[in-house]
Order: C-alpha cells, then structure tokens, then sequence
C-alpha cells in the first residue's frame, strides 16, 4: 500500500488545498494520470499521480487544507516493490524539494508531539518566539528531526493567512501569493550567493528571419520572439551543463533541460512553468506549448509537473519596458537569464555605422555552483545561436 | 457589421482573452495595450479569435497600426468592406 501524499508544488510551498479528487476508491490510476486538483498560495493544479494502481481509500475532504507530505490518499500499487522503493526510509537532512517526477509516496515531516523534547536551533527558537509560533506546530526538516531556521520561516509565512480575519477570496489569494514569492525569493537571496553577468546581444538577425518567417504564416501559427530566446537559451545551456543543474553540497547535473517561464498572473503575482525538454523540441513545438502553459496559468490549470519540473527560468521584462533584468535565482535551480527590451543602438558592422536592434541578455548563476567563465560561455553561446535563428 | 458592432465584438474578445470584464469599458482612444495590461502572447491570441470570428488575417507588418480600438475597428472595416 502506498501513502499519496500532498505534494511539493514550489519551494515556497507548505501546505495545500485540497479542491476536487478526479478518482474515487476502486478507480484505477495510472502513471501520470491526474488524481486530484490542489490550490497552492500562487494556482491551482492539477497533480498527477507517479505510482500506477488502484486508489484504496481518500483521507482527506474536498476543501480540507493540509501540510505538505500529509498523507492524503492510499494506493494500492501494481509494484509494491517499486512503490517502496519510492519511498524515503527517514526524513532528510535536506529541505524537500520540488521532485521532478511530481508528487510521489513519501513520509511526512516530523513534528514534535506534545510533552516531547522539541529539537531547534537557538536561532530558529527566538525567532519562533518572536513571531509567536507554537514550535510543535512546525514541520521539522533539520537533522534528526532538529528544527531550523527556515523551517520556522516557512511557518511565518503561512500563519497570517490562518490567523487574519476572512477577506474577499480574491485579496486573499493576492495576499498569499506574495507572501509565498516573498518566503522563496527570500531564501533565495539568503542562501544562493548570486553573481550576475550582462551581454549586450545584437538581435538583427532574429529580428529579421522571425518578421519574414511570420510574413508567410497565417496568425495562428505566427511565433514570438520570446520562443527563440527559449530555444536559444535551452541550446546554449547544453553547452554549458553546470548551469543546468542542482546544489546538494555538490552539482547535480540535470538530464533534461525545461525551462521555467515566468508568467505573469492578472492581478499580480508570477508562476514559471515549464516547457519540458527545450532544446529537443521545434520552434512551432514550443510555441503551441508556450501559449498553452500561458493560457492554463492564468485560467489555473496547470499540471503539478509543470510546476515543479523547471531546471532553469527565463524572465523576459522587455515588453514592459525594463532595458535589463538582474532575477534572483529560483530555489533549487542554478541559473535564472533575464531580457530586457529591444533598443535600436549604434553599432559598427562591417565598417559601417548603423542602427540595429540589441537585447540585454543577464545571467544570475549560484557562484557555489559555477564561475564567471563558465556564466560568460554561456552568454557567449546564446548570443552565438541568436546570431543564427534559422537553425533553431 | 458596422462601427457599433465592431466595437462591440472587439470588445467581447478581449474580455474572453484577458477574463477581465473591464474590457468592456475600456477607453476606445487609448492604447489597449496599457489598459489591459496585455503582452505579445495576449495580444497575438486576441488578433487569433479576431481571425476566427471575422475572417481577417492581419499581417505582422500592420500591427503597429493597432494600437487602439478605434484603430484597430477602422482597420477591420476597411478590411471587410
């Protein structure tokens, strides 16, 4: 028997809603399949389940909120073996993490029952105090079940939602939304020492080849320019894989390359799902899913694995005017790039002086994971591929 | 269709596309762009449903004259008359 349990959708995510189950008792699900719709702090998702059987029994109710890692459904598994062997023995000494594969078995976080010593830093317990936390109310994620800093972090982030009087749903969301980008943006900058570099990219020929490309396509099947810089930094990314990977007191080399778009939400907010293999796939490919995943972001309907499957992000501010974009990194990954808008600048080509369209590109890379030589290979290859948008 | 009906149609879409009713009182002088806070892939799903409702492919090469409703109604009726 396997424990469904409420997944991680975000590194700043700490618990859920459960909105709607997709399968009852006897239902079979299979891999991949989706079995139930979550609302987290920025959307809800559909969450996919990884372990193929049939759904045993449902513990939790429609519009019940629970922590992440809460058991909230049983599996009963075609391979028990498989599904064990998917299930961690102890709890980690890491933070949890987005998984890749999605939501799968699991053993929720320990918390202290009441009467029992309760394991914390000093700093996570005069923080705790200050913010008037219950420290066995919080989910412990340290070594030996030790409370952390972060832990107790996590904790604050979600208590003013709990605690404050109801508000319009709308506002609601808004407000939870900020404070969940606040918690992952925060720890972000806290424990990702950022270096950032800048390549001023001449984006003539890109500029050209997609104005002519467009010209022989109906609307519906026209591209943006942003599907090119997808492409462009996903291609240069296979040349520089240490950006594509993770920091777990060593790199983590990522097989796949998906990247993470930031999205704007009307309102407010952001989301960056993903584009799952981008550098296998056409410019068309990319751009019906683009505008797919755009679409069901704002409409909340994305999938958990898109959500939690992103192995670098691209935030493009061009279009509201930003000349550049120095991101802050989001956790986990390694490397976020960054674009600016498309200003014609002086340049010299071939001798002559001339206008021509230039883009700032920003890399913000975790300097404990790479150097600035390996940041500037890695500028100097997505300038390279841009220069060359008929190969793409 | 005439200019009240264009409007009006234009209007209906890009509530659909932005699932903002304040599409429907949007200033018909002032860039909609800025009002509904649209990017590249919101505008390029609204000129999408206009072709599909009214049959007009408008080229890449035109889009800087769309900048308003009025503008974009006045080149939509040139078009279907």
């Amino acid at each position: 028997m396997a424990e469904f349990l409420m997944p991680i959708l975000g590194a700043d995510m700490t618990e859920g809603k459960l909105v709607s189950w997709r399968k009852q008792p006897g239902d079979r699900v299979e891999r991949g399949e989706i079995i139930a719709e979550v609302e987290t702090d920025k959307a809800n998702v559909e969450v996919e389940c990884y372990v193929p059987g049939v759904v045993e029994k449902l513990l939790i109710e429609e519009d019940t909120t629970v922590s992440v890692g809460t058991p909230i459904a049983f599996i009963k598994a075609d391979d028990e073996a498989a599904a064990a062997a998917a299930q961690p023995v102890a709890p980690s000494a890491a933070p949890i993490a987005p998984s890749s594969e999605g939501p799968r078995v699991a053993v929720e976080r320990p918390r202290a029952v009441p009467g029992e010593r309760v394991r914390v830093s000093p700093a996570a317990r005069q923080l705790a105090e200050q913010a008037g936390i219950d420290l066995t109310q919080i989910a412990a994620t340290g070594p030996g079940g030790r409370i952390t800093r972060e832990d107790v972090e996590a904790a604050i982030a979600v208590k003013p939602a709990a605690s404050q009087a109801p508000e319009p749903a709308a506002d609601e969301r808004q407000v939870r939304m900020r404070q969940a980008i606040a918690s992952s943006m925060s720890k972000s900058a806290r424990e990702i020492p950022h270096f950032h570099l800048t390549r001023e990219i001449d984006m003539h020929a890109a500029v050209e080849w997609l104005a002519a490309t467009n010209e022989k396509r109906s609307v519906a099947e026209r591209l943006i320019y942003a599907v090119l810089l997808i492409k462009s930094v996903a291609l240069a990314l296979l040349e520089t894989p240490d950006l594509n990977a993770e920091w777990q007191d060593r790199v983590v080399l990522k097989p796949e390359i998906n990247v993470g778009m930031a999205v704007s939400m009307r309102g407010g907010g952001l989301v960056a799902p993903a584009l799952l293999n981008a550098d296998k796939r056409t410019l068309e490919d990319l751009m019906a899913g683009f505008r797919d995943l755009v679409q069901r972001t704002r409409a909340g309907k994305l999938l958990g694995s898109e959500l939690t499957s992103g192995t670098v992000t691209i935030t493009n501010l061009g279009e509201l005017g930003a000349d550049s974009v120095y991101g802050i990194i989001y956790p986990h990954q390694v490397a976020l790039v960054g674009f600016g808008r498309i200003t014609d600048q002086v340049r010299v080509v071939d001798g002559l002086i001339g206008a021509r369209p230039v883009i700032v590109a920003t890399l913000s890379a975790d300097h404990r994971v790479v150097d600035g030589h390996l940041g500037s290979t890695f500028l100097a290859a997505l300038d390279r591929i841009l220069q060359e948008p008929d190969k793409l | 269709m005439n200019d009240t009906e264009l409007q009006s149609t234009l209007r209906r879409i890009l509530a659909d596309i932005t699932s903002d009713s304040e599409a429907n009182i949007i200033k018909a002088d002032v860039r909609i762009r800025d009002q509904l806070d649209l990017d590249s892939m919101d505008f390029l799903n609204f000129l999408i449903a206009v072709n599909e409702e009214l049959n007009v492919d408008i080229p890449e090469a035109d889009y800087p004259k769309l900048r308003t409703l009025n503008d974009i109604a006045s080149y939509l009726a040139a078009k279907l008359n």
